[in-house]
């Protein structure tokens, strides 16, 4: 059984990698987009992240991967410093966007969610119309200078987002009428509106059917071109297809990261098999 | 419980007792009796609760209804060019600013003939209200053409003259007489003779309205007797034993002639066009006054002349035996009409019932909640705002909750009590003002807003504000546009419901003395003004009996516009209600 | 002037707006789009409106107190010396002033009075002016100062949401502001009533709490023997209590059986109908309730009481503590309701499985279970009556019978609170007074009943959440 599911893992993850392989820059390693040193988080007193340090490089998807309560979702969220609506939530550390850092009491968390888009678990389009859904973003950061400009923009990212044929005639019906995938396609379309540097992905199939999944996986993959990509996930063997980098989360600590067809054939760590292999999670 | 009780190995090696179907069946029956009585204690307490908010609705319904019709005299009135000629000018002004009492008091005149005593005149005229000629000066003043030409006029009757219509009395019955009348004047006080004894049964009538009268008087002696002690209990005791004395009297006494006054029946007779009201009275013979004038002293056949009794006596009614006979007489000439009391929605508020109208309460309650509203929603909305989505989580915030929750449970009045000390006396605000009803409605209803609209928020499920954040707006502008958007029907429902209960309160406004009597309808906020529950506790508190069927009207006005209200909030909620 | 300063205020407020709003649209478009404005035009539009309205504001603020109080001195300047120390010439004057200014009284013959007016006008007009002048001038200091910033890294949006939270915060505290009000302003007077040295025929506090008479209208006879018994609380009291008791006695088997049925026999249909009942007799106002009470039900039952030989008072208790108990009714229904269908279904269910009937269950089970939510629901039910104004203003008595008997009539702590305070007061005699210690009373009264109805059913609450 346990060879059986890793051969499987391998042979995804080295497929996948010969499938990237044209599509990668010729250009040698991605830089580096996101650093992270010695991230701790708290929760009023249980103490979720410990010393968390990672580096998440440019145009590749990084999957962060670990049982639930591991931390996982937390740290995504301190990336886009999402947990600062939490009252009871403390973050230090260091965590630098291009170099800077977003912790900095100077920086203005909204131009950070700007730069550091998101996706949730569930699908959340605002109950409004398709248009106005990718046209928020946009509007409120100024992008646009006109109405034709902001048009263009929605256009260009549903069609980024794989939704534009499916919904080029009814723009202004209301998003909360597509289908689950779709709406999540079009989340993913609100999100890479404003153009950020990096997309954070929460579980973003965990409510999708098998067909909507591999659709927004595919997406996925066609968006690591232009973006950096960090996407949580429960299913290792979603990790193990859309991501080129895998980190493993346990107990609020990163047991291990690296090459994601490294983590799923020869993980370092003891927790790390175990976890692949599934003996618990 | 024994059987638990027991040790383990016997309760396997004699097992437990069971229930045999058979013996148990009287104790199931019981069990099941008093199900269904508990459960009829339920249907008992919702049937009680329904009868009485039926009752309530249908007596004020009863009450009130009738106030929304008015009788009227419709004359043709001509209103000669002298008298509203004004510096020898016609217009509209000078048609306001005329007397019309004399025009309608002739015309009223014109239409019942043959009035001459001067108490007679001055009892017709009482007839009409006060404001009688209101619509004849409205009509005149909007088409001065018609000065000097006959013009068909309706003329407002007073309230009593109103409600003897209002009231068809069962107390009225008529019989035909059986003899030939012969009556010996046409005016003044005469005698009417009768061939045959028609008057013999109202003489046994009279009697036995005399013994119950009696009884009764005993009975109340005797109970007063018993209760005994005070000098007003004496004093009482004292005047019924005269009234006893006297009535026992005229009881004992032979039936041969009886004198009748206010306190007894009324008894009239209607003959040759007139009718006499009776005030001594024989078998065959009856002496009376003239009410209404008769055409000849020509003798009348049987069956042409009727006997009139009124059961209950003149003491105890509004309308005198007279008005009764111009009442009547207007009506059967057909000049007595109903119509729809316009007047009630345009007038503001009068000492006369006929009058009084609720504009002016309606218009000082609308700038009232208009204050409310200005202040509570936006107030309302901002503080919840704040406490769901921004407040720290710390000692003030939780000073502010418990205050909120204890805050809608205040007596209303302390709202007055604080409306009073502060606005009127500390701040110097104009008293019984639009403006500080408002300002004390609002902080009264401001804790209803605030808890509604925390709940409509807390609805918005936060994946919502989570996007927006998520796309860089920032927690204002995700709450701004998108959760308060969202949470809005709520809101407004919370609101509505909140300007209902404001609507309906009384008491805090009378603290700040916007129980004024006020004709004029008010047109600024700081214009001394009433409200409509206000209206309704001030005109409840009036002894004219029409002022009842007024106040049942005006609350009628009031449950509409609540009704009007809730049935908004109801829709509200039903056409936005979102599912998430 | 206080019109056109607000009007005038509305105006440069929109004008900021749109001027800033506007400058920066062209900054934006100067820029080319290569620099990267932190905020969005709109917001310097809004920092900019707010840098007007907000010293306009303090200024209106300011300066209608400074105007006021320098137009009374220059007012009083014209009167002898005394007047302005002594209150109540000078509230006299002050009235004096105002009638000859808005026409309602004339000045002829006094040429002082009239010369008051004039100074008084004159003062208001200066000071109007010169607020608008002010006002002016600062606003177009705010525009000026929002404009200059209208810079790539100015942070206009953070500035302006900084201001929007102070709205908010400010907004929530306005509960607190009303609880403070109602406090001091009834705590104050209250405490004029027992302790201003001053007033005359003023009760002691062991006078007010247990006397047995109260009777308010004595005070104002002056000070005559032994008056200050007048205010005895107790007949007050018992009077409330009476009435709350018939109250309670009809509304709380009523209602309690009401929400027993409606949460757990009635059929969604047979609810969807009820519902609406209670809801409807819970939305009638009290004014209207006092109505059916004081000319229907009290007439019924003074009738039925004399067909049985009793001796009825026309505004007898029980008249009007049988309409307030079907006024709170509802009350009683929806919050028991509500702490009945708090019950878990598991507590039913194991009742159901032992072989109770639905009564059973009911009384043995949930009952039990709701009691501490059904005890506080009475509270507040209490608290309800406690407080309840108009229904005793029309239905009950104003004499203050120290009586148990339901067939009389009494009188209550609002009836006579509202009884003191319409009509003419003077804030200075006992009387008056008097009614802010009641007012004192009932609040205090009702916000413990109150707290600890809530907390009782806080902490039912945590129970089975």
């Amino acid at each position: 059984m346990q060879s059986v599911e890793k051969g499987l893992s391998m042979d995804m993850a080295t497929q996948n990698a010969s499938l990237a392989q044209p599509l990668a820059p010729a250009v040698a390693a991605p830089s580096t987009k996101v650093v992270a040193r010695d991230v701790n988080v708290y929760y009023g007193e249980k103490h979720a992240i410990k010393n968390v340090s990672i580096d998440i490089p440019d145009n590749s998807v990084t999957a962060f991967i670990g049982p639930s309560g591991c931390g996982k979702s937390t740290f995504l969220r301190s990336i886009n410093r999402m947990n600062d609506t939490i009252p009871i939530c403390r973050v230090n550390g260091r965590i630098e966007l291009e170099g800077q850092d977003i912790y900095d009491p100077r920086l203005d968390v909204v131009q950070l969610h700007a730069r550091v888009g998101m996706v949730f678990q569930k699908p959340n389009p605002f109950p409004k119309s398709i248009y106005e859904n990718v046209a928020y973003g946009p509007r409120i950061h100024g992008l646009a200078a006109s109405k034709t400009e902001l048009d263009e923009i929605v256009q260009t990212s549903l069609i980024k987002a794989g939704l534009f044929n499916e919904v080029k005639d009814r723009l202004n019906d209301t998003g909360t009428g597509l289908s689950g995938g779709q709406q999540q396609r079009l989340c993913i379309a609100r999100a890479i509106a404003v153009s950020p540097d990096v997309i954070l992905m929460d579980e973003p199939c965990s409510a999708l059917d098998p067909i909507a999944t591999a659709k927004v996986e595919e997406l996925i993959d066609e968006l690591r071109q232009n973006f950096c990509i960090i996407i949580v996930t429960h299913s290792m063997q979603q990790a193990a297809r859309v991501s080129q980098r895998t980190a493993f989360f346990h107990l609020g600590v990163l047991v291990e990261e690296g090459e994601t067809a490294q983590i799923f054939t020869n993980p370092q760590d003891k927790r790390t098999q175990d976890y692949i292999t599934g003996r618990f999670g | 419980m024994t059987d638990l009780a027991a040790p383990p190995a016997t309760s396997i090696a004699t097992p437990p007792r069971r229930l045999s179907a058979l013996m148990d069946q009287s104790r199931i029956r019981a069990r099941y009796r008093s199900e269904a009585r508990f459960r009829s204690y339920g249907l008992i307490a919702l049937g009680l609760t329904t009868l009485f908010l039926v009752f309530l609705l249908a007596d004020i319904f009863r009450n009130g209804v009738p106030a929304f019709w008015q009788h009227h005299v419709v004359l043709e009135v001509t209103v000669p060019r002298e008298a509203v000629t004004v510096d020898g000018k016609v217009d509209a002004q000078s048609i306001r600013a005329a007397d019309y009492f004399p025009i309608t008091r002739d015309a009223l005149k014109a239409a019942i003939p043959g009035i001459e005593s001067r108490s007679g005149e001055r009892t017709l005229v009482r007839l009409l209200s006060t404001g009688a000629a209101d619509e004849l000066r409205a009509r005149l003043a909007a088409d001065p053409s018609l000065v000097g030409k006959p013009v068909k006029t309706r003329l407002l009757l007073s309230d009593d003259a109103d409600l003897y219509f209002k009231q068809p009395s069962a107390d009225i019955s008529e019989r035909a007489a059986r003899g030939i009348a012969t009556p010996n004047g046409t005016t003044g006080t005469v005698t009417i003779l009768s061939s045959a004894n028609d008057f013999a049964d109202d003489i046994v009538r009279l009697k036995q309205v005399l013994t119950a009268r009696l009884r009764a008087v005993e009975t109340e002696h005797a109970r007063l007797s018993r209760a005994g002690g005070s000098d007003s209990v004496l004093q009482r005791l004292r005047e019924l034993d005269e009234e006893r004395k006297e009535l026992a009297a005229r009881v004992s006494a032979p039936k041969v002639a009886e004198d009748l006054n206010d306190k007894l029946p009324s008894l009239l007779v209607a003959i040759n066009g007139g009718l006499v009201k009776v005030t001594k009275l024989e078998d065959i013979r009856i002496e009376g006054e003239v009410l209404l004038p008769l055409a000849s002293t020509a003798d009348a056949a049987p069956g042409s002349w009727k006997i009139v009794t009124y059961a209950v006596p003149a003491s105890n009614r509004k309308v005198s035996d007279q008005e009764v006979a111009f009442l009547e007489r207007l009506k059967a000439d057909g000049k007595v009409e109903s119509a729809f009391n316009t007047r009630f929605f345009t007038a503001g508020d009068s000492r006369e019932p006929e009058l009084a109208g609720v504009r002016g309460a309606l218009m000082g309650t609308a700038l009232t909640l208009l204050v409310t509203l200005a202040l509570c929603l936006p107030i309302g909305v901002l503080a919840a705002i704040y406490l769901e989505e921004f407040a720290r989580k710390n000692w003030f915030t939780d000073i502010i909750e418990i205050n909120i929750n204890n805050l809608a449970a205040v007596p209303s009045i302390v709202f007055g009590l604080l409306g009073l000390a502060v606005f009127l006396n500390f701040f110097g605000l104009p008293r019984s003002a639009p403006l500080v009803g408002g300002l004390v409605l609002a902080l009264l209803v401001l804790p209803t807003i605030i808890i509604a609209a925390r709940a409509a928020l807390k609805a918005v499920p936060p994946s919502i504000k989570e996007a927006a954040l998520g796309v860089g707006a920032s927690h204002q502008q995700a709450v701004f546009h998108h959760v308060l958007p969202l949470a809005m029907p709520g809101i407004m429902t919370g609101t509505i419901i909140g300007m209902a209960h404001a609507l309906g309160e009384t008491a805090p406004l009378l603290m700040i003395g916007m129980i004024a009597f006020i004709v004029d309808v008010p047109q600024s906020f700081t214009q001394a003004a009433t409200v409509l529950p206000v209206q309704i506790y001030l005109w409840s508190d009036l002894p004219e009996q029409a002022f009842q069927a007024k106040t049942a009207a005006a609350i009628i006005v009031l449950l509409m516009f609540l009704f009007l209200m809730n049935g908004a909030a109801i829709w509200l909620r039903k056409r936005f209600e979102r599912r998430w | 002037m206080g019109a056109y300063y607000v009007a005038l205020t509305a105006f440069l407020v929109l004008a900021a707006f749109f001027y800033a709003r506007s400058r920066a649209v062209s900054a934006v478009a100067a820029s080319g789009g290569g620099v990267s404005f932190h905020s969005l035009p709109a917001y310097h539009g809004l920092y900019a409106a707010m840098c007007v309205l907000i010293p306009l504001l303090l200024i209106f603020v300011v300066g209608s107190i400074l105007t006021g109080k320098l137009a009374v001195d220059a007012g009083l300047a014209h009167f002898p010396a005394d007047v302005a120390a002594d209150a109540l010439k000078r509230g006299a004057a002050l009235r004096e002033i105002e009638n000859v200014i808005s026409g309602h009284g004339s000045a002829a013959g006094n040429d002082a009075l009239q010369r008051a007016a004039d100074a008084y006008t004159s003062m208001r007009a200066i000071g109007g002016w010169t607020m608008l002048v002010l006002g002016i001038a600062t606003a177009i200091g705010g525009i000026a100062h929002a404009t200059g910033r209208i810079r790539p890294d100015f942070r206009a949006r953070n500035n302006f949401e900084r201001f929007t939270q102070v709205v908010l915060a400010a907004s929530a505290t306005i509960a607190i502001l009303t609880t403070i009000g109602i406090v001091f302003s009834v705590l104050y007077e209250t405490g004029r009533f027992f302790f201003d040295p001053a007033l005359k025929g003023k009760p002691t506090i062991t006078q007010f709490l247990f006397g047995l008479e109260w009777n308010p209208q004595a005070a104002l006879r002056a000070d005559q023997g032994d008056i200050a018994t007048a205010f005895g609380f107790v007949p007050l009291l018992t009077g409330t209590l009476l009435i709350t008791l018939i109250a309670i006695a009809v509304a709380g088997p009523l209602g309690l059986f009401s929400a027993i049925y409606l949460s757990e026999y009635a059929t969604p249909r047979f609810r969807a109908w009820a519902k609406p009942i209670l809801e409807i007799l819970a939305g009638v106002p009290t004014v209207v309730l006092g109505f059916f009470a004081a000319l229907t039900v009290a007439p019924l039952i003074r009738g039925w009481g004399e067909a049985l030989g009793l001796n009825v008072a026309s505004e007898s208790a029980l008249a009007a503590g049988l309409v307030m108990g079907m006024m709170i009714i509802p009350f009683v229904s929806s919050l028991s309701d509500d702490v009945i269908n708090a019950v878990p279904q598991s507590l039913r269910d194991g009742a159901y499985a032992l072989g109770a009937t639905k009564s059973e269950t009911i009384k043995k089970v949930v009952l039990p279970a709701a009691l501490p939510g059904i005890v506080s629901a009475f509270m507040l039910a209490i608290s309800r009556a406690i407080g309840e104004t108009m229904i005793v203003v029309m239905a009950a008595g104003l004499a203050a019978n120290l009586t148990f008997n339901p067939l009389d009539a009494v009188t209550t702590i609002t009836v006579q609170i509202k009884t003191i305070l319409v009509g003419d007061q003077e804030f200075d005699s006992a009387k008056t007074l008097a009614a802010f210690a009641l007012g004192f009373v009932l609040f205090f009264v009702t916000l413990m009943l109150n707290y600890i109805a809530l907390r009782v059913v806080q902490k039912y609450r945590e129970q089975y959440d």
